[in-house]
């Protein structure tokens, strides 16, 4: 491809984000291409609009708003209001109370806890200390490898909806090799996680496949296929082979000692292997995205299909190798749950983690960096919201309200700059352009 | 469990909910960090978590609903209810009051403990068809081919009431949804089908219909009941009063673990010769005179 193309390219792509010299981004206004002017609208608003300002006050009004429902839906609280006349101050004593306790459980649960952290220099275990960030990490994990699959298929103009499919025939597959297949220590982790991508690209290869071939829309094609690979465990754990000797359940067998994903740091701290694929998949895409050709043709196809078309590229081609990887890398993400956590296949192995990998992809900007920090952040809100439920009987729920609210506002950015006085979009663009992320 | 926290004042009751299966192992390590006198899980799917943290914790006592062990272990009190028998109580009962001589029954996932409440609602509707050389057709479920309706889930009121009314079309009068809220929707369905005049009724499953979704209780001819309720009550009363003993139980309508809820409305309507086969059934069940097969068995 001659440069003078990729310039042309590169110009084009840039111009809307007040003079930021990196091509990486989808021209915002240019949604006349691919016939679905609204949907790209919305996602160049949110993967162009904000900087990382936007980005921490969204997540600061969420914790604000998250606190007040808390302060208002605790029952001790809520007693405590209905006296407000009589005894005013208990109240908001009360209020603050709730908040700042469970804010507090969340936080020891998900970073650190200064007890543990005092208990261990009297002698206590050492492990303690780190067991909140090794959960967080742990969360985080099937998170960033699912987040990724979604933010690269964003980057090239795709919404993958089907992480939850992908991840399944990840799963399926990686899960059948740790339970099925007898194979040497180390050899049999890595052909199962190689399984994993393998189940989850076969997947993603169906949409990218359909959509080159028929105009499939992936948005369909990928909500439709979570619907048949939710059934299609559903129906492999009805058969004997996929079933534990002698039960009904439809459960399968746990897999092998050799398949699952070693721990890093002792049998106590449940952070493994899988945590570190996901970081190097992370650079892998880093990698694909920035500094190959691939990953070129990937963006221009993203920014506007048409014009890569007549630079001579293939969209189809295109769409079919991201709509690959991209499922590759959602079943990874199955193969860290069934290698790493869970050990067996069940008909819920795939939980919310498909639609997660949305949020956190929007949340990273659809930036393999960005999207490790989003799903790091998910991952201690959700260690931190299990050992909040414990300590303070708070629902769990508060966790995904908050989850949602930081979302929302990311997505809002104009509602964000208004609440805060910030400047212009314009000033957002250039605090980006020398933001985070790869 | 509140209930056992009612009866005895030392006891307090903390709850952790599970978003995702991965969450089970730290909620279950929680618990055990807090040092709690027993902890109850819930479902098969949590089968696994359990037993390990049974095994690796052997002085904490734990409770599962739905799920035994072989061997038992016995820091463990495994309940499952062998809803077979209530099922079939509830077939047989249904198949008398039909006046269409068909019936129907659908669930919300095809899971065995799902699957064995419609194997026992055939069995009973097979046997009645046998006692009064009826024809009384079963719609939704086959115990033989294992094939039949479900919802997909356990929430979706919408597609509940949708097969309902597809049932009730195809002249079901009385319909068994094993499909927990999704229930609900087919009592809407019966609700709209009774208010155009057809004459349609229901059974309720797990709970007394008439005290879990009294709105609809005019249209509950009974409710084919689990009691794990009193199951998890009588365990955590014994691990609060030191009596704990762990080990499988298995509830079955000789010892009331499960059991049709009384008639309520229906009381007068049921004919009290249907109403005294039912009480012979039961006593052939509970002597093993009458079979239960079911292909999931507990």
């Amino acid at each position: 491809m001659s440069e003078a193309i990729r310039a042309d390219v590169r110009a084009d792509v840039s111009a809307p984000g007040g003079g930021a010299t990196r091509g990486d981004g989808t021209g915002a206004g240019s949604g006349s291409d691919d016939g679905r002017p609204v949907a790209k609208a919305i996602l160049d608003a949110v993967l162009e609009g904000n900087s990382v300002v936007v980005t921490v006050l969204a997540i600061f009004s969420a914790v604000v708003v998250g606190g007040l429902l808390i302060a208002f839906t605790d029952p001790p609280v809520l007693h405590a209001w209905g006296q407000l006349f009589s005894n005013p101050g208990n109240a908001f004593v009360q209020a603050w109370d709730a908040a700042s306790g469970a804010y507090s459980a969340m936080f020891e649960s998900a970073i650190i806890n200064p007890h543990a952290v005092a208990a261990a220099f009297h002698g206590g275990s050492v492990t303690a200390v780190f067991n909140p960030l090794s959960e967080t990490a742990v969360n985080a994990t099937p998170l960033i490898l699912a987040g990724l699959s979604v933010a690269l298929a964003f980057r090239a103009g795709l919404f993958n909806i089907g992480a939850a499919g992908q991840f399944i025939g990840g799963a399926m597959i990686a899960g059948w090799i740790g339970f099925a297949v007898n194979l040497p220590v180390v050899i049999h982790v890595v052909v199962a996680v190689i399984g994993g991508f393998v189940g989850g690209a076969i997947v993603g290869w169906f949409v990218g496949f359909l959509k080159a071939r028929t105009g499939a829309h992936e948005v369909i094609v990928t909500i439709m296929l979570n619907y048949v690979m939710e059934f299609l465990i559903l129906y492999l754990l009805g058969l004997t082979v996929f079933r534990q000797k002698g039960r009904p359940d439809p459960i399968s067998p746990p897999v092998a000692g050799n398949a699952t994903l070693p721990h890093l740091f002792g049998s106590v701290l449940r952070v493994n292997a899988g945590f570190l694929v996901a970081l190097a998949a992370a650079a892998a895409v880093w990698w694909l995205l920035e500094r190959t050709t691939i990953g070129f043709q990937l963006r221009t196809v993203g920014s506007n299909s048409k014009a890569a078309r007549s630079a001579g590229m293939s969209p189809e081609s295109t769409w079919i190798v991201v709509m690959l990887i991209a499922g590759g890398l959602a079943g990874l993400a199955g193969s860290a749950v069934v290698q790493g956590t869970d050990f067996v296949l069940t008909p819920q192995i795939y939980g919310t983690y498909g639609f997660d990998a949305i949020t956190v992809a929007l949340l990273g900007r659809a930036k393999p960096g960005g999207t490790v920090l989003a799903s790091l952040l998910f991952g201690a809100l959700h260690a931190g919201g299990i050992g909040m439920q414990a300590q303070t009987q708070i629902p769990v729920d508060i966790v995904t309200v908050l989850q949602s609210l930081i979302v929302l506002f990311v997505a809002a950015p104009p509602l964000m700059r208004e609440v805060f006085r910030l400047r212009s979009t314009r000033a957002a663009g250039q605090l980006e352009a020398r933001g985070w992320s790869g | 469990m509140q209930e056992a926290a009612a009866a005895n004042s030392n006891v307090t009751v903390k709850y952790l909910q599970s978003t995702t299966q991965s969450d089970y192992v730290p909620n279950i390590n929680q618990f055990i960090s807090q040092k709690c006198g027993i902890i109850v899980t819930v479902g098969f799917l949590m089968g696994t978590a359990t037993q390990n943290a049974a095994k690796a914790n052997p002085n904490q006592k734990f409770a599962i609903v739905d799920y035994t062990y072989s061997p038992a272990i016995k820091n463990v009190d495994a309940l499952v209810f062998d809803t077979v028998q209530d099922g079939f109580l509830g077939g047989y009962l249904a198949a008398g009051m039909s006046k269409t001589h068909k019936v129907a029954t659908f669930g919300g996932m095809k899971l065995p403990t799902v699957t064995i409440y419609m194997d026992g609602f055939w069995d009973g509707v097979q046997y009645y068809n046998k006692q009064h050389h009826a024809n009384v057709q079963v719609l939704g479920w086959n115990e033989q081919t294992q094939n039949g309706s479900f919802t997909g889930d356990f929430t979706n009121q919408t597609k509940g009431e949708t097969l309902t009314q597809t049932f009730i079309s195809e002249g079901a009068d009385v319909i068994f949804p094993v499909a927990g809220n999704v229930g609900l929707g087919a009592a809407k369905a019966v609700q709209t089908a009774d208010s155009s005049g057809q004459n349609v009724n229901m059974e309720w499953v797990d709970t007394d219909g008439c005290i879990s979704a009294p709105q609809y209780c005019k249209y509950f001819i009974t409710s084919v009941e689990k009691g794990i309720q009193s199951a998890v009550k009588t365990a955590v009363l014994a691990a609060a009063s030191g009596t704990f003993k762990g080990g499988n139980y298995i509830g079955t309508l000789a010892n009331g673990g499960v059991t049709l809820a009384p008639f309520h409305d229906f009381q007068s309507k049921v004919p009290a010769a249907l109403q005294s086969e039912l009480n012979q059934v039961k006593q052939g069940i509970i002597s093993g005179k009458i079979p239960t097969p079911t292909k999931s068995p507990v």
